[in-house]
């Protein structure tokens, strides 16, 4: 089994200019481990003093918010594509 | 060296003027922040009014260059009294800040925008673009159209067939998207990332979001200088709230009005309450919606500045709240009824959370109240589809007329005795 990530422009100055990888990860937080693996100095950036995802960072599968799938419960299908966005874009008002 | 920079809105660190939305140290959104040393001896009551009746009027807090020369006179729209709205909902002391009359295209979007193309020309940017729910599409295709600039506009395919009408007049290309506005909106973060365009809601994000500043420097300059007691202001993805207290923290800071507290209310549709909820819950944590409100403009699910706005309204204590589509109709036409201001969908929120707030003693009659109308109702007109019979036509003679008075009259009376 394996899903297709693809990485922001943001996250290329600690990965080295990777944007996309694949991974056979369960779930996110098997997929963010296996990120933080790959790419160590992209961890400090990832993740706040608590330990936690930084709250901005925002994961989508095959165009839905994981959020709505079951955020960290969602088991991965073979062919999911899981796109990472810093921070979402913003209305203005 | 310029007047303002980037600078990170959680960890702090500075990114010069470049075009760019997100902290590379800790992937957080970026702000514009000023010199306000420099700008104090250029943001002064004299020299505000000798400006443009524009919101050009505020350049020197705006991020653009000292030697820009505006090309759309957007902003500065009427702040009214609304005696007879305030009547209605036992308010006494109640404004409406109304930009359904902004320049060029109806809506408060047309500031934001203003600010956002400065910056894209300034960039060098030959395309630009934005994901929109149809007032920031009409905006960017008008002011585009004005600077020359080449657009990519992405909507909802279902919007409003005015809001994609009134984009497309302007020779914008647009992108109808399946899905809602966050599919939309995470499809733009992509393209920015891909093409080399300026995207105002993306790496403009920050420029574009100081021109709702204005709104707030607009309110207290025609309050004679001064601040209001409450703010009512619609949500979407958060930000107009938080810059309007920016704007306000700004004029306290340079002795433009006397320092005051002033609450903020932030209003959402049920259907999209994902901000409302957040503040009745007393979280900062912005649990993500799946929209469905016949308030498109307001309709993300996943508000960007969604924490700020909680932020804001918690820490001035103020409230939101969230009212049916119902509501909102009769907002609409509570609003047109009773001080001859038509606003579009987002406005019939705002109306409609102003008056239970009221209802609810959350805002108290006396207390100076400004509510920002942020749209025209011109351009959601479908939402009043059936509200109003169509009376049978009359032949051209006086009689006729006299029996349409005569049946009109006794109607009024019945319904009126009705009541």
């Amino acid at each position: 089994m394996s899903v297709r990530v693809l990485l922001p422009n943001a996250f290329q100055k600690h990965t080295n200019n990777v944007r996309e990888i694949a991974s056979t990860a369960a779930n996110l937080p098997e997929l963010v481990n296996e990120i933080e693996g790959r790419f160590p100095a992209l961890r400090p950036h990832l993740r706040g003093e608590d330990g936690q995802i930084r709250r901005f960072i925002n994961f989508y599968v095959n165009e839905e918010d994981i959020r709505f799938l079951g955020n960290e419960k969602y088991s991965f299908q073979d062919g999911d594509e899981v796109l990472v966005i810093p921070s979402i874009a913003g209305g203005s008002c | 060296m310029s007047t303002y920079e980037l600078r990170c809105r959680e960890c702090g660190r500075t990114y010069g003027v470049q075009p760019l939305s997100v902290c590379e140290e800790c992937f957080s959104p970026l702000e514009v922040a000023y010199d306000l040393e420099y700008a104090r001896t250029r943001f002064t009551r004299e020299r505000i009014s000798e400006g443009p009746a524009s919101m050009w009027r505020y350049r020197a807090l705006l991020p653009v260059a000292e030697d820009y020369l505006p090309q759309t006179p957007s902003g500065f729209t009427p702040l009214v009294a609304a005696p007879r709205l305030a009547g209605r909902i036992g308010a006494r002391n109640l404004y409406i800040k109304n930009d359904a009359v902004c320049m060029p295209t109806l809506s408060f979007k047309d500031r934001v925008v203003a600010v956002a193309l400065a910056n894209a020309q300034a960039f060098g940017f030959d395309t630009v673009g934005c994901s929109s729910t149809g007032n920031l599409a009409n905006a960017v295709a008008a002011h585009a159209a004005r600077l020359g600039l080449k657009t990519y506009i992405l909507v909802p395919a279902d919007l409003e067939p005015a809001k994609i009408l009134n984009t497309q007049v302007y020779g914008a290309t647009l992108v109808r998207v399946e899905g809602n506005y966050d599919h939309v909106n995470r499809l733009s973060t992509q393209i920015a990332d891909r093409y080399n365009w300026g995207f105002v809601n993306v790496n403009l994000r920050p420029y574009y979001a100081e021109g709702s500043k204005t709104v707030g420097f607009e309110i207290a300059e025609q309050l004679g200088w001064r601040l209001p007691d409450n703010v009512v202001v619609p949500m979407a993805g958060g930000s107009l709230i938080t810059k309007i207290r920016k704007a306000f923290k700004e004029l306290v800071a340079l002795g433009l009005v006397a320092d005051k507290s002033v609450r903020f209310f932030g209003a959402q549709a049920t259907g999209c309450s994902p901000i409302a909820k957040a503040v009745k819950n007393g979280t900062d944590v912005i649990e993500p919606q799946r929209p469905h409100t016949i308030a498109r403009s307001l309709a993300i699910g996943n508000p960007a500045d969604g924490i700020y706005a909680a932020r804001a309204i918690r820490e001035t204590g103020g409230w939101a709240e969230d009212v049916s589509d119902v509501e909102i109709v009769s907002a609409i036409q509570e609003l047109a009824e009773t001080e001859g201001i038509f606003t579009e969908t987002a406005g019939g929120v705002t109306t409609a959370v102003t008056a239970r707030l009221y209802a609810h003693g959350r805002i108290q009659p006396d207390e100076l109240t400004v509510t920002c109308i942020t749209g025209n109702g011109l351009k959601t007109t479908d939402v009043l589809h059936g509200a109003y019979d169509q009376s049978q036509a009359i032949r051209p003679r006086l009689a006729d007329f006299e029996n349409f008075v005569e049946e009109h009259t006794a109607v009024e009376a019945f319904s009126l005795s009705d009541r």
